[in-house]
Formats: structure tokens, C-alpha cells, sequence
């Protein structure tokens, strides 16, 4: 079976609100999956629900063959998870709280100090491994939470929106490492309500609104099926409005016929964001 | 299996003593301040000449002031720890996803708050029989205590399982931590109150531990009742952490 996770009609409410309205998800194996949508569209949830955390209420969830119901242990023995908020002990510095991973992760004592080190040699931390968590910069302390959730050589590794709260360049560094260890073999699942975070590293994308899965689908092709090009245009100075075009061509016919007192035109490729405002009629990380 | 449980509550539970190494010397002398206090005013100052069940009020309050050490530092060291992973540093989410049990998580995290109620109440115990000699020390007592101090942590894990705010924490720590170690028989005898009473506290479990203690040390008859009723209350405790636990993941 390549479906790394596979749900059937997955639903979770949480009182009247489906926070999770039969999810139907398929992710492969090698992959890296983006999930995406505005807050309370119901990625954490789903994100919790496929790493044990939560119960679904009905449907159907596997994770490497396993159901997430009736075998958690088994799913945990091959998923990593690393939390939307940083979930290190700050007390302690980064190396204690990689063997606290380690140790709840059952590593044998003898091997715990070698992929200790060489997984902070991986991200480049070895010489602030002894400085306490607090002491360190959000991008740093985002790499020691990713590395903690490597211990135990995860085939499938969970991120929450890694990059949240990090500035554009510890972003960027984030996501060199994430395709890094992908192309080292660990199957990667994101949330992000980054569209270009999405758009530069997932190889699909998925978009959750209203607990439902939307749309799914390479960027390009998500972005083709819209129309490659986009023309923004800004009408009466107050409403913007935007038309999709197959090809550059296309779109500059357009915009010639244009009435003259349009005031602004932005003549662009597509993004994700256009394909999530297109089928939802709201803006990505608006609530 | 065993061997894991046991190494998985070691984890559990060593994540905690590293932190504790760091913090050990204000962590000890913050829970001494007020058992010495007490022991001061009410053995000391209040209880000069004053005769409880045929012995100095010294030597009776002395295993009380022990028993709400026990009880309260236990607690608290197992609550607060707690509380602090689930809501400031979120590392207690890392627990629940890791193969780790239930079981030895509920242990584990039990486990500080009894090492530092036993460090604290010994101390305690020590300042308490340099000032009446009269105590008897035996096994016996130090199995109590032992069991006193893990009941109590129990306790506190499950409060801070089942609370879950801050707020909501300290408002249970004064409505019910408080009044039980003044009313307990930590300070008095039960046998001065009307039944109605002493049954009411009979139902609280550091009651139980205060009978224990003070008959161990001031060779009262062994009170058998108190403790089947503590050892219930540690299966309830435990009962109610492993329920808790189960129940968050929904």
C-alpha cells in the first residue's frame, strides 16, 4: 500500500462544530503533503487525530497501514510530531530534552548518545547543545523541537506550522532542512497558512476549509485548473476584482478591453491563495 | 513489559529530577518554611504544658506538622510540575504521543512530587524528634510516610489532570488543600469532636495519614482502619488519573 495515511469519512466535532466533516486524505509514502487552510479550518484537528492524540467521532483513519483507533502504539512507533507551539521543556537545555525523547521513545542507552549527536550535528546545533532552550532564537529552538521528534527515526514526520512566528531567512532555513530530510527518506505532512510555504515545498497541497477537504492536488496543476494567469484589477477604488486566464496572451486581450478609468491592473501568475479564495470566498489565514 | 513499565516511569520521572537538580536547594528550603512555622507556633508557642491523649502537645503535633508536609508538598510537587508541562511548556502533549503508558505515565509523574513530600517531611521529622526525643522511629513509620507521600502525589496528578486552569488550581488549593491540613488531625484530636464531625473527616485522606504517622511514632495501637482508607484512596486517585488520561483524548 503507497498511502502513507489514508481516512475514510473522518469526522470530529467538538459540540455543534465539525471540526472535521468526512475527510477523505490520502497521503503517500516519500511525499511532503501540505495542508492548508485558515485558522479552525480543522488541520490541527486532523493533524491530532492522525497522531493518536484525539478520537474521531466516525470514519476511518490509518497511518503505515495502522489504525490510529485500535493501534496508537503502533502508529506512534513510526510518526514524529512536532507541535504548532514549541512544546520543549525549558528548563532544560537541548540535549536533555533530546534524551527525554529519546528515553520516552524506548532508544537503547547505548545508541542514545550517538544519534543524539549526530542528529545535532544534522541541524547544526552541536555547540548550543548545553545552552538552556530559553537562551536560544525562535528558529533555533523550532530545529531542537524537529530534531527531539527524529529521535526514534519516524518514517512520517507531522509539522504544525513549523514556520510560524520565524522571520523570512530562519524561515527559508527551515525549509532547506524539511526537503533535506525528505530526500533523506522521511515522508513529511505540513500545516501552513503560508501559501508560498506550501507552494515552494509541498509536492501536494490540500485545502481545508469548514472541516472539509476541498480541493487537492499538485500546486501547478491546482493553479493550471484556475488558470495560469491572473489579472487584479481594482474597481471604483474600492472592490478588487480578479479574472483567470489560461495564458499571458489570453490575459493581456483582456485587459486592452479594459474601460479606461480602471485604476490599477496587476497582471500576475496564479497562486494558491486565489485557488483557496475561488473556492471558498475567503482569504487564507483570514478567521 | 515490566521492564518497560519500569524504564518508561524512570523516563517519566527523570525529565522531572533534572529539573529539580537545577532548582534543589530553593525547592527544599521554600517547603520547609511552613511546617517549621507551624511547628514553631503551635508546638512551641501554643502548645507549652499543654497534654493531648497523655502525651505533650509537642510530641502530638510533631507527626501532624509531618503528615501536612507529606501531604501538601507531595501534592504540590506533583500538581505544579504537572501543570507547568500541560500549560506553559506543552511538553506534556509529548508524553501522551509517545509509546510511553498510561500507567507509568500516572507513576512517573507522581514519582517527584513523592520524592520531594519524603525529603521534605523527613526534615521535618528530623527538626521535630531533636525537639522531642520521646518519638519512636521504626520501619514502620518511614513505610507510612512512603505511603502517605504517594497517595498524596497521586492526588495531585489527578487534580492536575482534571483542572485545567491556573486559576481553577489555586482556587481548589485554598477551598480544599488548605482547610484539610488545619482540620485533619494534624493539629488536634478527632476524639474532641462531635461524631458528625469526625466522620466528615474521616472521608478526607490525610486524616488517615495523620492517625498513621502519630500512631507509629507515639506507639498508639496500629490503626488498621486508616490504613485500608488510605490505600482506597490511592486506588481511587489512581483510578481517576488513568479515567483522566483516557478521557483527554477526545
Amino acid at each position: 500500500m503507497n498511502n502513507f495515511i489514508y481516512t475514510e469519512n473522518l469526522t470530529k466535532s467538538y459540540g455543534n462544530i465539525k471540526a472535521i466533516d468526512n475527510l477523505d486524505l490520502q497521503v503517500e509514502r516519500g511525499e511532503i503533503f501540505g495542508f492548508l487552510g485558515p485558522n479552525g479550518a480543522g488541520k490541527t484537528t486532523t493533524i491530532r487525530v492522525l497522531t493518536t492524540l484525539t478520537r474521531p467521532d466516525s470514519g476511518f483513519a490509518s497511518v503505515d497501514g495502522f489504525d490510529v483507533r485500535t493501534e496508537p502504539a503502533k502508529v506512534k512507533k513510526v510518526i514524529g510530531v512536532v507541535q504548532q507551539h514549541l512544546s520543549l521543556d525549558r528548563d532544560l537545555s537541548i540535549r536533555e530534552n533530546m534524551e527525554f525523547h529519546a528515553r520516552i521513545h524506548h532508544l537503547e542507552s547505548s545508541k542514545r548518545k550517538k544519534r543524539i549527536a549526530e542528529l545535532l550535528e544534522y541541524v547544526e546545533l552541536t555547540e548550543y547543545a548545553d545552552k538552556m532552550v530559553d537562551t536560544l532564537s525562535g528558529g533555533m529552538k523550532k530545529k531542537a523541537a524537529i530534531v527531539c521528534s527524529l529521535l526514534h527515526e519516524p518514517k512520517l514526520l507531522f509539522l504544525d506550522e513549523p514556520t510560524v512566528g520565524l522571520d523570512a531567512q530562519a524561515r527559508r532555513r527551515l525549509w532547506d532542512f524539511m526537503r533535506r530530510l525528505n530526500s533523506d527518506g522521511t515522508t513529511i505532512f505540513l500545516t501552513t497558512h503560508y501559501i508560498e510555504e506550501a507552494e515552494v515545498l509541498c509536492n501536494r497541497v490540500g485545502i481545508m476549509h469548514h472541516g472539509h477537504l476541498i480541493t487537492v492536488g499538485k500546486p501547478t496543476e491546482l493553479r493550471k485548473k484556475l488558470g495560469a494567469v491572473a489579472v487584479e484589477t481594482l474597481v471604483n477604488n474600492k472592490e478588487t476584482r480578479c479574472e483567470f486566464f489560461q495564458d499571458r496572451e489570453t490575459a493581456n486581450n483582456y485587459v486592452q478591453k479594459l474601460p479606461h478609468d480602471a485604476a490599477t491592473v496587476i497582471i500576475r501568475d496564479t497562486n494558491l491563495e486565489d485557488v483557496f479564495i475561488e473556492r471558498t470566498g475567503e482569504k487564507v489565514g483570514g478567521s | 513489559m515490566i521492564t518497560n513499565f519500569f524504564s518508561d516511569v524512570y523516563a517519566v520521572l527523570w525529565v522531572d529530577l533534572r529539573n529539580m537538580r537545577r532548582h534543589w536547594k530553593s525547592t527544599i528550603a521554600t517547603s520547609l518554611v511552613l511546617p517549621l512555622l507551624y511547628l514553631v507556633a503551635f508546638g512551641y508557642g501554643l502548645g507549652q504544658g499543654v497534654n493531648v491523649d497523655g502525651v505533650s502537645y509537642l510530641a502530638f503535633v510533631i507527626p501532624g506538622i509531618v503528615a501536612l508536609t507529606a501531604f501538601s508538598i507531595s501534592f504540590n510537587g506533583a500538581a505544579s510540575k504537572l501543570q507547568v508541562d500541560k500549560f506553559f511548556y506543552k511538553s506534556f502533549d509529548e508524553l501522551l504521543m509517545s509509546p510511553v503508558s498510561s500507567s507509568s505515565i500516572v507513576i512517573g509523574k507522581a514519582l517527584i512530587g513523592v520524592l520531594r513530600g519524603l525529603i521534605s517531611a523527613l526534615a521535618i521529622f528530623a527538626v521535630g524528634f531533636a525537639l522531642a526525643p520521646t518519638l519512636q522511629v521504626s520501619p514502620l513509620f518511614f513505610l507510612m510516610l512512603l505511603l502517605s507521600c504517594f497517595v498524596f502525589a497521586l492526588f495531585g496528578v489527578l487534580i492536575a489532570f482534571i483542572i485545567n486552569s491556573h486559576q481553577g488550581m489555586s482556587t481548589f488549593s485554598t477551598v480544599v488543600i488548605l482547610p484539610m491540613t488545619f482540620l485533619c488531625g494534624t493539629f488536634f484530636s478527632l476524639s474532641q469532636l462531635p461524631d458528625v464531625a469526625k466522620a466528615a473527616l474521616y472521608f478526607l485522606p490525610l486524616t488517615h495519614a495523620s492517625n498513621l504517622l502519630r500512631a507509629t511514632v507515639l506507639g498508639y495501637s496500629f490503626p488498621w482502619i486508616s490504613l485500608v482508607g488510605l490505600v482506597a484512596f490511592g486506588c481511587v486517585f489512581f483510578a481517576g488519573c488513568m479515567l483522566a488520561l483516557k478521557r483527554s483524548s477526545v
